[in-house]
């Protein structure tokens, strides 16, 4: 017999392929019909080929987008969960959503402007609200003691959402009809992406935290027992702790920064991968991320296209299927 | 050998492990006792390395804990926790296995050799025969055993088990405090026959009179922080003892057929 984990492998290997499939199925559906072989069809040159330049153009970005941010937000919830011991945890629970809503909200209500990024001034300032939130949570939850308690850091993100969201609420009060209006589309979380310039932005910190998550696998299974039992058991918990912090921070705030704060992904996805895939982290993180990205694709084409030509904002969508599956988790656990 | 030099430990300003100089010799099982509160499970702690004293020192064979990378002491030391609560939920050979972490490199996967360990592991703490079943259906007494079995997957490296003079050591915090009569024997067999077997030396925290004293060689009493006796059970399991120790005036007697103590408390005297 073979070890548990590498029993389970396919279960990522399964997620990959389902991530893939929903990227290529994604951009033949909406308004306009496009045919599949047309679109591959690289005897045409391109400039001619309706379909590829609908395909490649207006539809893939958006379907990349909404992968990139799904699996973003699947992993950061699955190690947030793991970091704070808690399986509610989500990756909005310390604050970094919040964050960079108040980012967002301070660019769209006094017009800030970014002439020399691609970026959208609102993009940039949620990113820096996040990090802006991620350092206050970290540098609250370490004042306490030398490693990072877990408890402090609950207690600080969840005060630090409830005092953003209040200067949210201000910025609201004060702003003018239009920005408001502008302000609360990007808070129910969208994936309105129509070029590949928000993906270059988001991928580096994307790329360097799944560098850091491959190597935080193992270490998250021993923190599962606690910290002072994986210490003894020879793993660096301070350490862990603190890149498994920012790693999933790092992710969430990239993927709030292109997408606005869609809820749900972070908590749905692990929860339903740990009920087939099994616990060991090494097979639910990479298997949750893929997963979370094929889910997030699913949701933005129903967001898309159920009421076309009008397009929901996928938060709406992801909180209509997530609201009522959290329940459903709730009672099913007491 | 496992020995504590005049270690100090407080949690801000509360002191509480007040000088404690204590020897493990090789090999032997201490015990560790005193009331709610008296630094006990602290004192496991710092012998297992996941505190570091205030001042005072921890030796291992001699070396510093503070000079000893985690990883390799991990493989020689492994610590029993008390709570045995899991976030998520893990099979029990997922458990065991969880034991080897020490031994792999930073993205090594466990390979047949790991399982083989965790197989004998478990064979040794009867716990075989639920390889597969979550660790949250387990009992009480079940998940104690699993987690002693994790352990000793921890300790199995070449050469364990063979006496060599630089030996493994495990700590086990409260281990009969959750369970019922029937479960208390069993850990006190298994931890007598893990002592014989693998030479192990031990270092058991307990409010368990009677198992201390079938079990330890020595025993240590630890009241408020500091050491009031300690010595091997017959000796230090007295009256005298136990009124210092608990406030608790009692009537000790020794069970000659099992050579256990018997410690039956009379009256709480309010110092």
């Amino acid at each position: 017999m073979t070890s548990p984990v590498r029993e389970r492998w396919p279960f990522v290997a399964g997620s990959f392929l389902l991530l893939v499939a929903a990227v290529l199925a994604a951009p033949l559906m909406g308004s306009s019909r496009i045919d599949f072989t047309r679109v591959f069809d690289f005897g045409a040159p391109f400039a001619e080929n309706v379909d590829a330049q609908i395909f490649f153009i207006a539809r893939l970005p958006r379907a990349l987008a909404a992968a990139l941010v799904g699996a973003s937000l699947a992993a950061a919830g699955v190690v947030f969960q793991a970091l704070l011991r808690n399986p509610l945890a989500t990756p909005y629970t310390l604050g970094v959503s919040t964050g960079a809503s108040l980012g967002a909200m301070l660019a769209i209500t006094f017009g800030w402007t970014l002439p020399f990024l691609a970026m959208s001034a609102a993009s940039a300032a949620a990113l820096v609200g996040a990090m802006g939130s991620v350092l206050i949570v970290y540098w609250l939850a370490r004042a306490r003691r030398a490693g990072l308690s877990t408890t402090v850091l609950l207690l600080a993100g969840v005060t630090l959402n409830a005092f953003f969201s209040a200067l949210i609420l201000f910025l609201q009060y004060i702003g003018n009809f239009a920005d408001v209006y502008r302000a609360m589309r990007w808070l129910m979380g969208n994936l309105d992406v129509s070029s590949y310039a928000p993906l270059a932005g988001a991928l580096p910190f994307v790329l360097l935290a799944s560098g850091i998550f491959v190597w935080l696998a193992r270490p998250l299974n021993l923190m599962a027992a606690g910290p002072e039992a994986a210490e003894s058991r020879g793993l660096n918990v301070q350490r862990t702790q603190r890149l498994a912090f920012f790693s999933a921070s790092i992710v969430t705030g990239a993927a709030v920064s292109v997408g606005g704060p869609i809820g749900f992904v972070g908590i749905i996805v692990p929860h339903l991968v740990r009920l087939v895939a099994g616990a060991d982290h090494r097979i639910v993180l990479p298997a949750a991320a893929f997963t979370g990205g094929a889910f997030l694709v699913a949701c933005d084409v129903v967001a898309r296209t159920l009421i076309a030509p009008v397009e929901l904002p996928v938060g709406i969508v992801t909180a209509t299927i997530g609201g009522p599956f959290f329940l459903w988790m709730l009672i099913r656990k007491n | 050998m496992l020995q504590a030099v005049d270690v100090r430990f407080a949690y801000g300003a509360a002191t509480v492990i007040d000088g404690v100089s204590l020897t493990i010799p090789a090999g032997r099982i201490v015990g560790i006792l005193g009331p709610n509160g008296s630094g006990k499970t602290t004192l496991l702690k710092l012998l297992g390395g996941t505190l570091t004293p205030t001042s005072g020192d921890v030796l291992f064979d001699g070396h510093s804990l503070r000079t000893r990378a985690r990883r390799t002491l991990a493989q020689r030391l492994a610590v029993v926790p008390q709570d045995t609560h899991l976030a998520f939920d893990y099979s029990v050979i997922e458990i065991v296995l969880m034991g080897r972490y020490p031994h792999l490199g930073a993205l090594e996967i466990e390979g047949p050799r790991d399982l083989e360990i965790a197989r004998r592991a478990m064979a040794a703490t009867g716990t075989e025969a639920f390889e597969r079943r979550p660790f949250t259906t387990l009992s009480g007494g079940e998940r104690q055993r699993v987690v002693i079995a994790s352990a000793l997957a921890q300790l199995d490296r070449p050469g364990a088990g063979s006496r060599e003079p630089e030996g493994s050591a495990l700590l086990l915090d409260e281990p009969t405090a959750a369970l019922d009569l029937g479960y208390q024997l069993e850990i006190a067999a298994l931890v007598r026959d893990l002592n014989a077997e693998r030479g192990l030396t031990m270092a058991i925290s307990t409010h368990d009179l009677a198992f201390a004293s079938a079990v330890c060689h020595e025993i240590v009493l630890l009241r408020a922080g500091r050491v009031i006796a300690s010595g091997p059970a017959a000796q230090v399991l007295t009256a005298a003892n136990i009124r210092a120790l608990y406030d608790v005036e009692a009537d000790v007697r020794r069970d000659e057929e099992s050579g256990r103590m018997v410690v039956v408390p009379r009256r709480h005297i309010r110092p």
